[in-house]
């Protein structure tokens, strides 16, 4: 029974997410016209894949205390590069996958180096980094489009229905979860881009090795932000190198990640919490839609709903005697 | 002689951290147009005083009257508008602005609602030439000053305030010769000018040159107050003494003559201008203590030997090799075997928000992984073991670091490092503010450490731990080992007498080895 309960309150923020995320879905679905079918989770499941992947690659870098600005435009350049690459037949099609996740990697890892020996502050270097990739996304493609020979069977895989009507965007999000996430949660450097974020000082002076730690983090929030471009191609069969959509990727991830209980103060939250914010957002804003709300309406709605759920999370300062610890 | 009427006067004053009293009813007059010189030991009880007295600490009783009126300061602002300006040890400046935004920082000149740059600049510049420090120019943002300069900013930003009371903590041991000299001229005039000065210090001779009246501080309490030179070196440091020896310390082993060399040798350490020549070594089974005032390079001399410091010159010896200790993270590598416990658990020990156990295995993490991966019974394991080793009340492993007690937070602290099996271990100033439980414990702990093996270099501010635990002891004064002391040789009179630089306690000393205790 006590471990239950400690269990729980190391969990809570994560199970809040999951837990804001179930009350929309149901408000959804039970106002959707088609109610609860495997065409309506597909659907929803398809969106919500886009989001949730780059809210995990945002996870990674705000664990250290750090923020990734260019996770948006990370997305689009290899949504444009996938546009090219996901073509021919199989055997092409898979090494060109490799060559796409390769890509956001290296984006990535960029930032990483930029951050630990260029020693600029993540938010300027992210910034910097990201106009660089979405004008390589735009030289790439200046109009939207896709190769002649575009593998479109293998994109349909991905977006289809597996066996029991489980949609193969969700199948594919927890096997992201479970190969990269979980062995990084895991890991001696895991912990240690947790403790960059609770305290740097005392990480470097333990001896630990920050600068691996931060250069991982940074690595795999542009692959995990790569895998979600690949994702959006499989969903529109093409590139685009739209500015509104990275932009609004990078806002929504930020977004995500709080709704999904990780502190942007760093050192605490997890990549799963970041999975459900993100889903539950994407929710939001599918809610106006089942409302018959007008679309003008949908960026107010979901900032009240944003709002609203952050604050549920800030009611433990009320609770705060010591106003010292306000700042902690 | 006549004291004139005190300006300021503090009668009964008390104040507690947790179950340790700063201060003791304590008593304090300050008369204007004098200097009152207040002296003490480390712990003593000054820097509380002085916080009271700007308002930054609420005492928990007593009775403060300014001008014969009864007064409350319950915040710094409080304080400074009653006209009481202090200068403290830590500077109280923000790094990224001007300093004629320092100057003015909570009373800048307003024009329209926003604030007048040229006149804001002009009073500035005035405040700099009253403090003499006319070199300095006021849109200069302080991060770009040195120490020494931003001391003399932090003199003008409170001399911009027209006080009628400047207190001033150890605002002279970051200055250069030259600057004491014009901030000792300054104090003067403002003396003349009739403002009552109260002035922490522990340079005797500054002391000596400038004040008019001593009040010596003990154990919280006030117990002498003099005329300035009234009194023989001698006497003051007899003064100072007396702390109750409320400890009890594990009995010290013989001296053991080892064979082969130390475990750790330091020869002509030097750093920028905090360590000078300093040369020490330290055997497998030892002691080695770091004496002194607060602040004269001991903490430098840890992290120089735990790979923090850039630019060392001299040389470090483990088991008799020279080795280049470049990060902590080498430091620690079993070839040095090294581990600190620093100095601020909250910021430099612990990530707070993190539990327990992650906090215990952090620095030993590699011993529990397997390529890379966390061995998480392993760990769980060894947690257990060091949370039960040094009995460390815990609810449960999974807690948060930030939910322990401080004696509790400073035995997460060791343990992480225990686990690393070190063997050079260097504390610094490990039982600052936790209870004298967990500090026997301690004790207890460190001289075990030192008989399964391991050399030990412990730095505290508190003579009766370095008296109690140390085999021998460094004293350091200004960057340098003043003197070292061995075995009987270690008493609070030698320590507290080359603590201040004085010779005359330190020879009286060795007359009389042994102490009573």
């Amino acid at each position: 029974m006590r471990e239950w309960r400690f269990w729980l309150a190391e969990n809570r923020s994560t199970l809040a997410a999951f837990a804001i995320f179930v009350a929309m879905f149901w408000i959804y679905v039970g106002n959707h016209p088609a109610g609860f079918t495997a065409n309506v989770v597909q659907t929803a499941a398809n969106k919500g894949v886009l989001l949730a992947l780059v809210a995990m690659a945002q996870t990674m870098v705000v664990i250290t205390a750090g923020i990734d600005l260019s996770v948006g435009m990370t997305f689009v350049l290899c949504n444009c590069l996938g546009s090219y690459l996901l073509a021919g037949d199989a055997w092409h099609t898979g090494v060109g996958l490799l060559l796409v996740l390769a890509a956001g990697a290296a984006c990535g890892a960029v930032n990483g180096l930029l951050v630990i020996f260029g020693r600029l502050q993540p938010i300027v270097a992210t910034i910097a980094t990201g106009a660089i990739y979405f004008g390589l996304a735009l030289w790439m493609r200046p109009d939207p489009g896709a190769a002649d020979d575009f593998n479109s069977d293998f994109a349909d895989f991905f977006t289809s229905k597996l066996a029991g009507g489980i949609p193969a965007s969700l199948v594919s999000l927890a096997a992201v979860a479970l190969v990269v996430w979980v062995p990084f949660s895991r890991s001696a450097i895991g912990r240690t881009a947790y403790a960059v974020g609770s305290s740097e000082l005392s990480a470097y002076m333990s001896g630990a090795p920050i600068r691996a730690a931060k250069f991982l983090v940074y690595t795999l929030a542009g692959l995990l932000a790569g895998i979600g471009g690949v994702f959006l191609t499989f969903l529109t069969y093409s590139g685009e190198a739209s500015s509104a959509s990275g932009g609004t990727y990078t806002l929504y991830s930020i977004a995500a990640v709080v709704l999904g209980g990780v502190s942007l103060f760093g050192g605490s939250g997890s990549a799963i919490g970041a999975i459900f914010g993100a889903l539950a957002f994407r929710t939001i804003g599918d809610l106006l839609f089942v409302f018959d709300i007008e679309p003008l309406w949908q960026p107010l709605f979901q900032g009240v709903v944003l709002l609203a759920s952050v604050s549920i999370g800030a009611t433990r300062l009320i609770g705060v005697r010591n106003r010292l610890d306000l700042f902690g | 002689m006549e004291i004139p009427a005190p300006l300021l006067r503090i009668e009964g004053v008390s104040k507690s951290y947790g179950g340790v009293r700063a201060l003791d009813s304590a008593d304090l007059s300050i008369a204007a147009g004098r200097v009152h010189a207040i002296l003490g030991e480390n712990g003593a009880g000054k820097s509380t005083l002085m916080k009271v007295m700007a308002g930054v600490v609420a005492p928990d009783g007593g009775r403060v009257t300014m001008a014969g009126r009864d007064v409350v300061f319950s915040t710094p602002a409080a304080a400074q508008a009653a006209g009481i300006a202090c200068i403290f040890q830590e500077l109280s400046l923000v790094p990224e602005l001007s300093v004629a935004d320092n100057i003015m920082i909570n009373r800048s000149p307003k024009r329209f609602g926003l604030i007048d740059r040229r006149r804001q600049r002009e009073r500035a510049e005035a405040a700099l030439a009253r403090a003499g420090a006319v070199d300095i120019h006021p849109r200069t943002p302080v991060k770009d000053l040195p120490l020494s300069r931003r001391q003399m900013v932090e003199i003008a930003k409170a001399l911009a305030r027209d006080p009628r009371i400047l207190i001033l903590d150890e605002a002279t041991s970051a200055l250069t010769a030259a600057d004491v000299e014009r901030v000792l001229a300054l104090l003067r005039r403002l003396r003349d000018e009739g403002l009552a000065l109260a002035y922490i210090s522990h340079r005797m001779h500054e002391i000596a040159e400038i004040s008019d009246d001593c009040t010596i501080f003990r154990n919280g309490r006030n117990v002498a107050t003099y005329p300035s030179g009234t009194k023989s070196d001698d006497e003051v440091v007899e003064l100072m003494i007396g702390r109750e020896y409320r400890h009890v310390f594990p009995p010290k082993p013989a001296p053991r003559l080892g064979d082969g060399p130390p475990r750790l040798e330091l020869r002509g350490l030097s750093w920028t201008n905090r360590l000078k020549d300093i040369s020490l070594s330290a055997a497998a089974g030892e002691i080695v203590g770091l004496g002194g005032l607060d602040g004269q390079g001991q903490r430098e001399l840890l992290l120089a030997l735990f790979g923090a410091l850039r630019g060392l010159t001299g040389e470090i010896r483990v088991e008799g090799a020279t080795v280049r200790v470049g990060s902590p993270r080498q430091a620690k590598h079993k070839r040095l075997g090294m581990a600190l416990i620093p100095e601020d658990r909250k910021t430099e020990g612990l990530m707070l928000p993190m539990s327990v156990g992650q906090n215990l295995s952090f620095a030993a993490l590699r011993t529990y992984a397997n390529l890379g991966f966390i061995d998480r019974s392993a760990e769980g394991r060894a947690i257990d073991e060091m949370i039960v080793a040094l009995s460390i009340r815990v609810a449960r492993v999974g807690s948060p670091a930030a939910s322990l007690s401080g004696g509790n937070q400073q035995k997460v602290v060791i343990g992480k490092w225990l686990m690393t099996a070190p063997r050079i271990v260097l504390l610094n100033d490990p039982t600052r503010g936790i209870d004298v439980g967990t500090k026997q414990e301690i004790y207890v702990l460190l001289r075990r450490l030192a008989d399964a093996g391991a050399a030990i270099v412990f730095y505290s501010t508190d003579y009766a731990e370095l008296i109690g635990c140390c085999d021998r002891v460094l004293v350091l004064y200004d960057g340098r080992v003043k003197r070292t002391l061995v075995g009987e040789e270690i008493t609070e009179k030698a320590l507290i007498a080359s603590a201040l630089n004085l010779d005359v306690g330190a020879a009286r000393a060795e007359r009389t080895p042994g102490r009573a205790s």
